[in-house]
């Protein structure tokens, strides 16, 4: 073929060796192509695989809203395909004149675990490895010091003398260090307070894991899995929609609840009474009279600059 | 034009087609290092399909080994200029040669650096979310995506340097230097950059005290100051051995002298930091001590740092005293140097920040098979590309594969391993 390049004295030998270099380069190819498909095999298995659709979906903010339909309805496709329910999925946008507070009275909290439970269930998180958006700390009379905590308690009977419960989840905070280190965006905080997630934007490296101050957010380290009659219908698409594989997620004080004038489950579910939630911006919510009137209330890590909305007081 | 575009693809076809030409001992190491590989892309295919649950991290301790080797190679890469530094400043004539070889190892690195933190994404089809214009890239906010900018920016400065010389000294041709001298100068800057932008990825997070320290980003730069040249030393003599291009002990030695002066000032700051941590007392010295002394019954990390502070220990003292002026001494204290470095770095720095977590909870680390799978992997194609990189420059640098010899074929010109 290359018969110009005849300085190397290819015009003698030249067809056997072209014909011997070209079985071995054929060779080594065919190998390597083989090592290499061998090696790939597990991606066999993929079940999930993004479809153009789902890969080329828009930003939250840059949907329009017939796109946003269009998204809604596809969920809910999806959700019914795997679960055999169809959802009741909606885009719920925060409220005008309302910003959100929540305080959690630590002088009643028994550490009865009731939220942490209740939570899972209306979130729709993976039971299977089992994520929980609250976390229900033991901590010995009169400290505050985390390092004291006891995570995985488990009496007959609480409370427990001696010690006094505090449970932790998002503080949903005016200065929120998740949202600031996230590098595309996919963490944000609504005008009402919550800081969301839209679990279709999120790249999952976990920056925002790394910076919460209070071990809030949490990871879909594999595909979550929720059994088929334990999914909850009601959803929200920056609330409690079934999410995928590789994304955050974190509370989002039950979106699909407050948004439409309801309480959260983990208030709703509390048998002592110690969660409060409203509008902080009503002068009559509870949660305004616990702040105007409390002489004590704190804000976790108050230091930390971050500006929790959430507060812990006492009865005095 | 035509005739400029075509030259150039001419020099790309016969820089690869050498790539896949040498002796024995060059096919062996790149047949091992390609098993590697294929080893580390068949642990990522797992680990795409199932997810981040095939490593060892969890909620608790969110990050492990991808980011601690992440940020060990940010700092070789970085270490480039050590070698820049005295050739275009102080105009080091031993070394002038020698940056380029510096500089593919910096782009070695960078390609390294990306494929860890490609394989940390736990959804990495996502990734075009991070480009800016067609993303939504939070910028200047997160740190994150400083990073993103600055490592690329970096990959690009040195591919176009490297690329710029090489394909000069193929030509026979003097490179002009306006077209290169202003980026030589930008890349010693961008270096220190890159390294300072990612430890202010730990150092900004307020909620995690280890990290949230002034003196991260200088002990950075130190270490990196130090672990970087001294593989340059180690990949040097290799060069010097396995090619018969001319590297002198002198120009060793003065690489020498750089991670003598880094490796102190290394060694003082981990001291000022040790001090600081311990003598004050404070709440926030949880994680330091479950570094350095284990904390709870917990104490994984250990027998680690002890390790890495021993093998540092031991590479000041030796680079301090003359013994190290020989090589066989200096390549010792290097490789002391370098794994003390990359176990301080990487598990000494990443993990501890998560232990306990921000609400006193114990759960400690392991790198899972699958996920060291993957970073074997990674660490065999940056080894692959650096070696393909000097065996395409090194037969450039000296003159045997030019365009002068073009009609002759896929080799170089007589002196080059039989094969």
């Amino acid at each position: 073929m290359n018969s110009s390049n005849s300085a190397s004295g290819a015009v003698q030998t030249g067809d056997g060796m072209n014909r011997r270099s070209f079985l071995r380069a054929s060779a080594v190819l065919t190998t390597g192509l083989a090592a290499l498909a061998a090696s790939l095999k597990p991606l066999m298995e993929l079940e999930d695989f993004p479809t153009a659709e789902r890969f080329m979906q828009k930003y939250y903010t840059e949907l329009t809203p017939t796109e946003m339909d269009k998204v809604l309805k596809r969920i809910a496709d999806e959700t019914e395909a795997q679960y055999g329910k169809r959802p009741h999925v909606r885009d719920l946008k925060p409220m005008d004149g309302v910003e959100f507070a929540y305080c959690l009275n630590l002088t009643r909290c028994i550490g009865c675990r009731k939220c942490v439970h209740a939570c899972v269930k209306e979130n729709n998180q993976s039971r299977n490895p089992e994520i929980q958006y609250i976390r229900v700390l033991r901590l010995p009379h009169g400290s505050m010091d985390m390092e004291k905590a006891e995570h995985h308690y488990n009496p007959e009977k609480v409370p427990e003398p001696g010690f006094f419960n505090m449970p932790v989840q998002c503080q949903q905070c005016k200065n929120p260090p998740c949202v600031k280190v996230c590098p595309v965006h996919a963490t944000w905080t609504d005008t009402d307070g919550i800081t969301v997630i839209d679990y279709d934007w999120c790249i999952g490296c976990r920056y925002c894991e790394a910076a919460c101050p209070y071990w809030a957010r949490r990871f879909n380290f594999t595909k979550p899995f929720i059994p088929k009659d334990k999914l909850n219908p009601e959803m929200a698409y920056l609330g409690n929609r079934p999410r995928r594989q590789g994304v955050m997620e974190k509370c989002h004080f039950c979106i699909q609840r407050t948004r439409d004038g309801r309480y959260p489950a983990c208030l709703e579910v509390c048998p002592v009474g110690a969660r409060k939630f409203g509008n902080v911006l009503d002068p009559s919510s509870e949660v305004g009279t616990i702040l105007r009137t409390k002489r004590v209330f704190i804000q976790l890590k108050e230091e930390l600059g971050t500006s929790p909305r959430f507060f812990y007081y006492f009865d005095v | 034009m035509i005739q400029g575009v075509r030259n150039y693809l001419v020099f790309l076809f016969r820089c690869g087609r050498i790539a896949f030409v040498g002796d024995w001992r060059y096919y062996a190491w790149m047949g091992i290092l390609t098993v590697l590989i294929l080893l580390g892309i068949n642990a990522y295919a797992k680990q795409f399909v199932h997810g981040l649950i095939t490593t060892g991290m969890s909620d608790q301790v969110s990050w492990g080994v991808y980011i601690s080797n992440f940020t060990f190679l940010v700092g070789v890469a970085a270490a480039a200029v050590m070698l820049v530094i005295p050739v275009y400043i102080y105009n080091n004539e031993e070394l002038h040669d020698l940056v380029i070889f510096g500089e593919l190892l910096a782009v070695a690195a960078i390609l390294m650096c990306l494929a860890f933190v490609t394989v940390d994404l736990g959804r990495p089809d996502r990734f075009w979310h991070l480009i800016p214009g067609i993303g939504q890239f939070n910028f200047p906010a997160s740190m994150l995506s400083w990073d993103v900018l600055v490592l690329n920016g970096y990959l690009l400065l040195n591919v176009h340097i490297c690329g710029y010389l090489i394909y000069c000294r193929y030509k026979g041709e003097k490179p002009a230097k306006w077209f290169y001298i202003p980026f030589v100068f930008v890349a010693i800057f961008w270096a220190v950059s890159i390294h300072t932008v990612t430890a202010f990825l730990y150092v900004g997070l307020g909620g995690r005290p280890f990290w949230n320290s002034a003196i991260v980003g200088p002990r950075f730069l130190a270490s990196a100051f130090t672990a970087g040249p001294a593989l340059i030393i180690l990949a040097l003599q290799i060069i010097r051995r396995v090619t018969d291009y001319r590297i002198t002990d002198k120009a060793l030695l003065t690489l020498r002298s750089i991670v003598q002066v880094s490796m102190l000032i290394n060694v003082f700051l981990l001291a000022n930091e040790i001090f600081k941590e311990f003598y004050s007392g404070n709440l926030h010295v949880a994680s330091s001590k479950y570094l350095f002394l284990g904390l709870h019954g917990h104490h994984a990390l250990v027998p680690w740092i002890w390790t890495a502070i021993t093998f540092n220990m031991i590479a000041m003292v030796l680079l301090i005293l003359p013994v190290s002026r020989s090589l066989r001494w200096l390549n010792l204290t290097c490789v002391l140097a370098i794994v003390g470095i990359w176990i301080e770095k990487g598990m000494g720095l990443v993990i501890p920040g998560f232990i306990p977590t921000p609400l006193g909870e114990m759960v400690e680390y392991s790198p899972s098979l699958n996920e060291t799978l993957i970073c074997t992997g990674i660490w065999a194609f940056g080894l692959l590309c650096y070696t393909i990189f000097l065996r395409m420059s090194v037969p450039i640098l000296q003159g045997r594969l030019s365009k002068a010899n073009e009609s002759q074929g896929p080799g170089e010109a007589p002196g080059a391993p039989a094969h």
